[in-house]
């Protein structure tokens, strides 16, 4: 089963401490190597995207930068066995932040991604 | 990985009141992700996967009894792994039960005491590690099927339950496999080691012949409602990304990975409202997983890249990958697909591969050229009792416009099949085809 893991956080004043972004590549090598993580990328700021909204039948485009506090950081996709999986995956990632930035706050996403095991046909 | 106990103090990561078993999911899901390393490295130091595999289970039973209590550990997989490697010392070290345990761990583990040299030792190395776990689970003085469960068990993590149920045997008979499988590697004296490059690359083909088959083994079970089996397919396919990221200089083995995600990304596609199955040409391509048909042209992108002959499974992925880069059945590039089965059957003179070479040649030159090829396969006798021949004979002389001899050859397809759906599909075609006013 997939799961998109979505980082949200607060736009930090300054670059990444030295030693987060390797610790990173660390993690998502060892990832990758487990067959676990299939997919990932870097998210750019709102500023550079737009919401297209519908609302009371309206379609709108509003370009960025989102009203939301937190930014979009980056997401990555897993294929796991289990919900547990995923989030053991996105803890040790957001553990790295702990370890590594003190004051930076964020919020990792675990979506489940639908697939073929959520639509077993009858029996 | 730091393998540094839980600092006093640390806070726990799950709350330690578990009353959902929440912890004991978790617990799961990191024995899922650590198992094949931990048994990994403790197989070098004791230079006996069986044995390796038991310390590591005690760690597992160890984390299963306390952290329910003390909530998950901050470094949950270094706990694991000092856990267990306090368990082989402390193996070593019990003069009293000196058993085979002790006996395998050597002179100097044992004299010198020097624990955290062991410790040390273990952290090293620990790709190659995972190969050679990985080369003796799939050693040849194994047969194939306690290959099949020491391999899911030490490198998937999966229990002796999950793997009965996979393979639809007793859990006694899968303990039975993986028991044998240990004592037969223990008995017959196999080292936890690196073949040379010549006896790598036969090594290698025994791997690639037990990942191929757990995926099979999943994929023809997909239209059941147990999730158990086709759950294999996802087992084979994390296998072959740990094999690639191995052994990434094998062409063989990113073929292999990319004919699964190939096969895997119509998964979606293959069962009808139903249950049916639905075949290749029926399947409504829209609903085939894009992220694997990419993954899948990346990895033969790779096989190709690498500038050595092309194996059985990197033609087998070449020929899928033309499926898959036709969004609609007609777009299908038959051409490539008759050559590269021309070479393919030149790799691996199977009958099978002749066969659906002749369905290809069908699609490419017209069902009667099929035919013609068809028939000289046939010919051999070997394919008499296989039912896809003689489905395959009753499709070509449907398209022919020979309703008779196309029913007929449903028919006896039906008759020789052993797999529900595809007998059913079958049975459908024969009946519609008599039902057919000719």
């Amino acid at each position: 089963m997939r799961y998109i893991i979505i980082l949200k956080g607060t736009q930090p004043a300054g670059p990444p401490p030295e030693g987060l972004m390797e610790a990173i590549m660390g993690l998502g090598a060892e990832a990758t190597a487990s067959g676990s993580m299939i997919e990932n990328a870097g998210l750019a700021p709102s500023a550079t995207g737009a919401q297209v909204t519908v609302a009371a039948g309206e379609l709108s485009v509003m370009d960025g930068p989102f009203a939301e506090a937190k930014e979009y950081i980056s997401y990555a996709i897993y294929d796991v066995r289990s919900k547990e999986e995923a989030v053991e995956w996105a803890s040790r990632f957001m553990q790295l932040h702990v370890d590594r930035w003190p004051g930076w706050e964020g919020t990792s996403d675990v979506v489940k991604i639908f697939g073929p095991e959520d639509f077993a046909p009858p029996q | 990985m730091s393998t540094t106990d839980s600092a006093p103090g640390a806070q726990p990561r799950v709350d330690a009141a578990d009353t959902s078993g929440a912890t004991h999911r978790a617990v799961e899901a990191i024995w899922r992700i650590e198992s094949g390393r931990l048994i990994a490295g403790l197989a070098r130091v004791t230079g006996d996967v069986g044995i390796a595999e038991d310390m590591a289970q005690e760690a597992l039973v160890a984390a299963l009894e306390q952290w329910p209590r003390t909530g998950v550990p901050p470094n949950p997989a270094g706990w694991l792994m000092t856990t267990a490697k306090r368990r082989a010392i402390d193996a070593h070290r019990r003069e009293s039960n000196f058993g085979r345990k002790a006996a395998v761990l050597g002179e100097e583990a044992v004299s010198g005491v020097d624990s955290d040299a062991v410790i040390d030792a273990m952290d090293d190395h620990v790709h190659d590690d995972v190969l050679r776990l990985l080369l003796t689970a799939c050693h040849p003085v194994l047969s194939l099927e306690s290959r099949v469960a020491l391999t899911l068990r030490c490198l998937a993590g999966l229990s002796t339950d999950e793997i009965a149920r996979a393979f639809l045997v007793p859990e006694a008979t899968a303990a039975q496999r993986i028991v044998r499988a240990k004592n037969t590697l223990a008995d017959r004296g196999v080292q936890f080691e690196l073949p040379g490059p010549e006896e790598l690359s036969e090594r290698m083909s025994s791997v690639l012949e037990v990942v191929y088959l757990v995926f099979n083994e999943g994929y023809s079970a997909t239209s059941g409602s147990d999730w158990t089996r086709p759950d294999l397919c996802n087992e084979a396919i994390r296998l072959g990304r740990l094999l690639a990221g191995l052994v990434p200089e094998e062409p063989e083995v990113h073929g292999l990975l990319a004919l699964m995600e190939f096969q895997a990304s119509r998964l979606p596609a293959r069962v009808g409202p139903s249950g049916e199955a639905v075949l290749l040409p029926d399947q409504d391509r829209r609903l085939w997983d894009r992220l694997l048909v990419r993954r899948g042209l990346e990895g033969l992108t790779r096989a190709e890249s690498l500038g050595k002959p092309l194996g059985p499974y990197s033609l087998q992925a070449g020929i899928a990958a033309c499926h898959a880069r036709a969004l609609r059945a007609d777009d299908t590039d038959w051409a490539r697909i008759v050559s590269l089965y021309d070479v393919l059957v030149r790799v691996w003179p199977s009958p099978v591969v002749a066969l659906n070479r002749a369905v290809a040649v069908s699609f490419l030159q017209g069902p009667e050229a099929g035919l013609k090829e068809l028939e000289t396969v046939a010919a051999s006798g070997r394919l008499d009792l296989y039912p896809h021949l003689h489905a395959a004979r009753g499709d070509l002389h449907a398209r022919s416009g020979r309703l008779e001899e196309a029913a007929e050859a449903f028919a006896r397809a039906a008759e020789l099949s052993r797999n529900e759906a595809d007998r059913a599909t079958f049975t459908r075609r024969a009946t519609e085809l008599r039902g057919t006013p000719g």
